[in-house]
């Protein structure tokens, strides 16, 4: 089988950005993320859409199962400064370290930073253009890329 | 094949690493020279699982009954692999796969693996890679393999090539059933799906698709026409496909299917690498015989039997 000439490769195409959006907690305020779903489709992105009340445990199997190269967690509940560190935590325990984290909601000016400096992307909040998330995920995933090819 | 030692990759999947099948699946999908040596690596692995294949047009229910049928295995302490596959939008290339969405408690369950494909516009790969996405999950030793498939077309052929039972869902919704048939969906059912049995008009579809079987010439199988309320029960189809399943059991039935969707996966194959191979290097020739006929000196047809008599040359 190994037969140096018969072996023509097949054409390659680039890998569209896979992307997982997922809502976490228990609010059931999916329309933001389903906006965020849509803007980024539109920008050419591939958007695993989980739906409403993720668990960060179901969140990291999908983006294993997936192979995505972010994961944006839309949360309105208040409950961000647990489920982006469980979520952080859980990718390094499934080798998946090189996946961007993002997110967005309502979430106050420290906790972002806090959530930052553990190793979380940038948090987007209300008002957020989405082509300025769109810029955000494309520059991000490719230096990504980059930096584990 | 047996000569080389298994590259690490394959060796993990084969292992039940999860996070390597994830992986694979991304070469699958790209079809590059990486997947082929990963295929290869595998392909002894596979024609364990079960496969099953679940289509039919958009909106008809289809990842909610996929939802119950993998519940259903799951009751039984089967684990499911799963391949859901959304069409790309043919612009941008983007795509929005929900069929998380959709299967939200199977998904969750670390017994389900589920991977969600974009068709990436009839160039890409889907053709291709969606039945080798299924030899990946089969080798790594789903007991069920399940793929499921919106849209119409080519696509559903290449799901009933790589799956050993193949439902086709409707619902009143989806029009008549001469339209089902002028798509070439019935042919391809081992089972017919009427789903949201309980709207207008879902007696009369499952009607007319038995008057349909009635007339086809006969068939050592006669595929179902089951009736769903997917929501609440997919029990009657999961039941169906496992009638099928018992049935392809007996006297070698299954070798012969199984034979019969390699060679069309082959062909396709050879097709793809042939045309590869014999094009390679030769725009120029194609750009001339494109001119003749465009300025009318040749047919088309006469261009294109020239250009293959001047490749074979």
């Amino acid at each position: 089988m190994s037969a140096p000439s018969p072996r023509a490769p097949l054409p390659r195409s680039p890998r569209p950005i896979r992307v997982l959006v997922a809502k976490a907690g228990l609010d059931g305020h999916d329309r933001g993320a389903k906006v965020v779903a849509q803007a980024l489709r539109d920008a050419g992105m591939e958007v695993v859409y989980t739906g409403l009340r993720q668990t960060p445990e179901m969140i990291v199997k999908a983006a294993s199962e997936e192979d995505v190269d972010a994961i944006g967690i839309s949360l309105l509940s208040g409950a961000h400064m647990t489920v982006f560190p469980r979520v952080l935590e859980l990718l390094k325990e499934h080798g998946l370290s090189h996946v961007l984290l993002t997110g967005g909601g309502v979430i106050p000016e420290k906790d972002c930073e806090a959530l930052r400096a553990a190793g979380v992307g940038m948090l987007f909040g209300p008002g957020t253009r989405t082509s300025d998330l769109i810029q955000y995920i494309q520059r991000e995933v490719a230096l990504r890329r980059a930096h584990s090819a | 094949m047996s000569t080389t030692p298994l590259p690490p990759d394959a060796e993990a999947i084969l292992r039940g690493d999860r996070r390597a099948l994830g992986k694979g699946l991304t070469c699958a999908e790209a079809m590059d020279d990486e997947a082929l040596a990963l295929l290869d690596a595998l392909w002894g692995s596979t024609g364990r699982a079960r496969r099953i294949g679940i289509t039919g047009p958009p909106g008809v229910g289809k990842s909610t009954l996929a939802s119950g049928v993998i519940r259903a295995h799951r009751a039984l302490g089967r684990s499911v692999g799963v391949l859901a596959v959304d069409p790309s939008s043919p612009l941008t290339g983007g795509a929005l796969l929900g069929d998380r969405h959709r299967m939200g408690a199977e998904a969750g369950d670390p017994n389900v693996f589920l991977r969600s494909f974009g068709s990436r516009g009839s160039t890409g790969g889907l053709s291709r890679a969606a039945p080798f996405a299924l030899d990946l999950l089969d080798a790594a030793g789903f007991d069920v393999v399940l793929v499921e498939t919106a849209g119409v077309g080519q696509t559903e052929i290449e799901v009933a090539t790589s799956a050993d039972s193949v439902a086709v869902v409707l619902s009143p919704e989806s029009g008549d059933a001469v339209q089902a048939m002028k798509a070439g969906l019935i042919e391809i059912a081992d089972v017919l799906c009427v789903n949201k049995a309980d709207r207008e008009g879902a007696e009369a579809m499952a009607e007319a698709l038995e008057g349909m079987l009635d007339r086809a010439p006969p068939a050592p199988w006669r595929p179902p026409v089951v009736r769903t309320r997917a929501l609440e029960d997919a029990t009657a189809l999961f039941e169906a496909l496992e009638a099928h399943g018992t049935w392809l059991l007996e006297g070698g039935r299954i070798e012969e299917r199984r034979r019969r969707g390699l060679r069309g996966r082959l062909r396709t194959l050879v097709h793809a690498l042939l045309a590869e191979r014999l094009l390679a290097g030769r725009d120029a020739l194609l750009d001339a015989r494109a001119g003749e006929a465009a300025g009318k000196r040749r047919s088309l047809l006469d261009a294109a039997r020239s250009t293959v008599e001047e490749i074979l040359r």
